[in-house]
């Protein structure tokens, strides 16, 4: 199942990445190179492997429901890009009439 | 020698080896007046003084926790890993955080974006990867103990390629708390060694339950430094999968010739088969983009780290992440949002994960049969030289033996057995779920057996 320069657009765009008219390009051959070597998977019976597996396992470890909250060393504002009043500050959506931001 | 003397002889070895960008490069970050008060303030503890080095996706709070990564850069966490805190707590110094391929993806620590690290074998020749910084540093005589992570061979391969010990625990053993998620089913921290007893201290002391990672197994740490002594009783497989005829007949006759070791230590050695064991980077290669497509998402300028401005919030994004991240990692970004998008999934993700669970099958099986510990190559080369694999699938393919162990789970480590054309060969131990003892009995025996052999 090759890639196509639109379906590699579509995907940098749900994954929020920009990519320039040549990196795509590159990209196309790159990821259709890689996605060759996983058809060999197709030809392998694996019905019900997966689920057998996960019946076997032991299953998620639980514990007690109560706070417990790692205090940490500097506040957020000190390693977040931007911070108003203890927020995080982004740009307006660009959807919004006024795109300066917030 | 003294606490502070010792540290203070870590920093005099890396000025030797030029551990920073213009030498090895492996080491991107340290403060050795930070580094000489901590040792003096150290109590005691089973690595009192001892200097170790953090790979640099590991959460340490005074130094910069960067993944190698522009997007990170300058980040300083506001939390300490828990691997690092008990490493620490046992009176281990830190001297700095090692280089590495961004985010852990990568084989050789050239995808970095502080430039590549060499080894200190053959500067011209790559540390391995993606904790290559880490393994040099070891190998350079900065620290005798590293901490990096695995989640395909990471630390197995440039152990490997450096000629030192390094070892991937159970998944579950060691607390994930602090360490930068790559592919979550995956990633392990694991401990990079000069001597088996040395990866053994470490990963003692790093081992045991913790209630900030949910994914830790409630065990307590175990007890693997045995000692070296006799194999009577230990059976031993070797995977024909993992010696196929193509494999370098070098590698080959020094693999014999760890086998002839474990056999005069009394081991039983028997062939068998994983079948499934040419799908596993096929099955890694869609499972751990796939997952790190998702755990990358947080990087986006607003919560940490770089941000590029953009006219509005979506641009903002798009600006951040394609002029944070490098190739490579935009690359299986991409790579895990189509296997994992409408259409694609149940072909590609969902299949992975059934191919996966037979790879884990085979292991399961051999191990019911009476085998008590895998031998194996670690890598089907030794190490290459900078610049040399250009292309992305050839690049992955020098994890062939060691994703196995990651996508199944289980423990595996890798030891010197010897040097062919003067670079070392890494031979490889696995073995079940939580049996890193006996993994480290035999890793003893081998490496009593060998001596000097190991390192010629």
């Amino acid at each position: 199942m090759p890639v196509s320069r639109d379906d590699v657009r579509h995907i940098a765009a749900l994954a929020r990445l920009g990519l320039a008219d040549d990196r795509l390009d590159a990209l196309v051959g790159e990821l259709n190179g890689i996605l060759g070597h996983m058809e060999v998977l197709q030809k392998v019976e694996s019905a019900g492997a997966a689920q057998a597996a996960e019946s076997a396992r032991a299953g998620m470890t639980l514990r007690p429901d109560v706070e417990g909250a790692v205090p940490l060393a500097r506040a957020r504002e000190d390693v977040a890009p931007k911070t108003r009043e203890g927020f995080f500050l982004v740009p307006r959506l660009a959807t919004h009439d006024d795109s300066a931001e917030a | 020698m003294s606490r502070t003397a010792r540290v203070e002889a870590s920093f005099a070895r890396a000025a030797e080896v030029k551990a920073g960008a213009d030498g090895l490069n492996c080491i991107i970050s340290a403060d050795r007046e930070q580094s000489l008060a901590d040792a003096a303030a150290v109590q005691g503890g089973a690595l009192a003084g001892v200097p170790v080095v953090i790979k640099d996706n590991l959460a340490t709070l005074t130094l910069p926790t960067t993944c190698g990564s522009r997007v990170l850069a300058g980040y300083v966490s506001p939390y300490e890993a828990t691997a690092v805190r008990r490493l620490r707590a046992a009176g281990a110094v830190v001297v700095g955080k090692s280089n590495m391929d961004e985010f852990a993806m990568g084989s050789s620590t050239e995808n970095s974006a502080y430039g590549p690290a060499r080894n200190p074998l053959d500067p011209t020749r790559v540390p391995g990867g993606s904790s290559g910084g880490s393994a040099a540093a070891v190998a350079a005589g900065i620290a005798p103990i590293a901490l990096g992570s695995e989640t395909g061979g990471s630390v197995r391969q440039p152990a490997a390629f450096c000629g030192i010990v390094g070892v991937k625990p159970t998944y579950g053993r060691v607390s994930r708390f602090g360490l930068v998620a790559y592919a979550s089913s995956l990633d392990c921290v694991a401990p990079f060694g000069r001597t088996v007893d040395d990866a053994a201290l470490a990963l003692e002391v790093i081992s045991g339950h913790d209630a900030n990672d949910a994914t830790c197994a409630v065990r307590d740490a175990p007890v693997l430094r045995a000692g070296a002594g006799r194999l009577d009783g230990v059976v031993i497989g070797v995977p024909r999968e993992y010696f196929p005829p193509t494999l370098d007949a070098a590698i080959r006759q020094r693999c014999d010739a760890a086998l002839d070791a474990l056999r005069a230590r009394g081991a039983a050695v028997r062939e068998v088969s994983l079948p499934h064991t040419d799908l596993a980077i096929p099955v890694y290669y869609i499972i751990a983009p796939a997952e790190c497509s998702s755990n990358l998402a947080r990087f986006d300028g607003v919560r940490y780290g770089m941000r590029v401005e953009g006219d509005g919030l979506q641009a903002m994004y798009e600006a951040t992440r394609s002029q944070g991240f490098g190739a490579e990692v935009t690359r299986r970004i991409l790579l895990g949002t189509y296997v994992l998008s409408a259409g694609y999934y149940d072909a590609y993700y969902g299949k992975a994960q059934e191919v996966r669970a037979l790879i884990a099958r085979d292991f399961t099986r051999v191990f019911a049969d009476g085998v008590h510990a895998l031998f194996t190559p670690t890598t089907p080369t030794t190490a290459f030289a900078l610049g040399s694999i250009s292309d992305p699938y050839e690049m992955y393919l020098s994890d062939i033996f060691t994703v196995t162990a990651n996508l199944a789970g289980i423990p595996a480590m890798s030891l010197p057995i010897g040097r062919v054309g003067g670079l070392p060969v890494g031979g490889q131990l696995m073995a079940p779920h939580f049996g890193e003892a006996a993994m480290f009995r035999v890793a003893y025996a081998l490496e009593d057996e060998l001596g000097a052999e190991a390192h010629q």
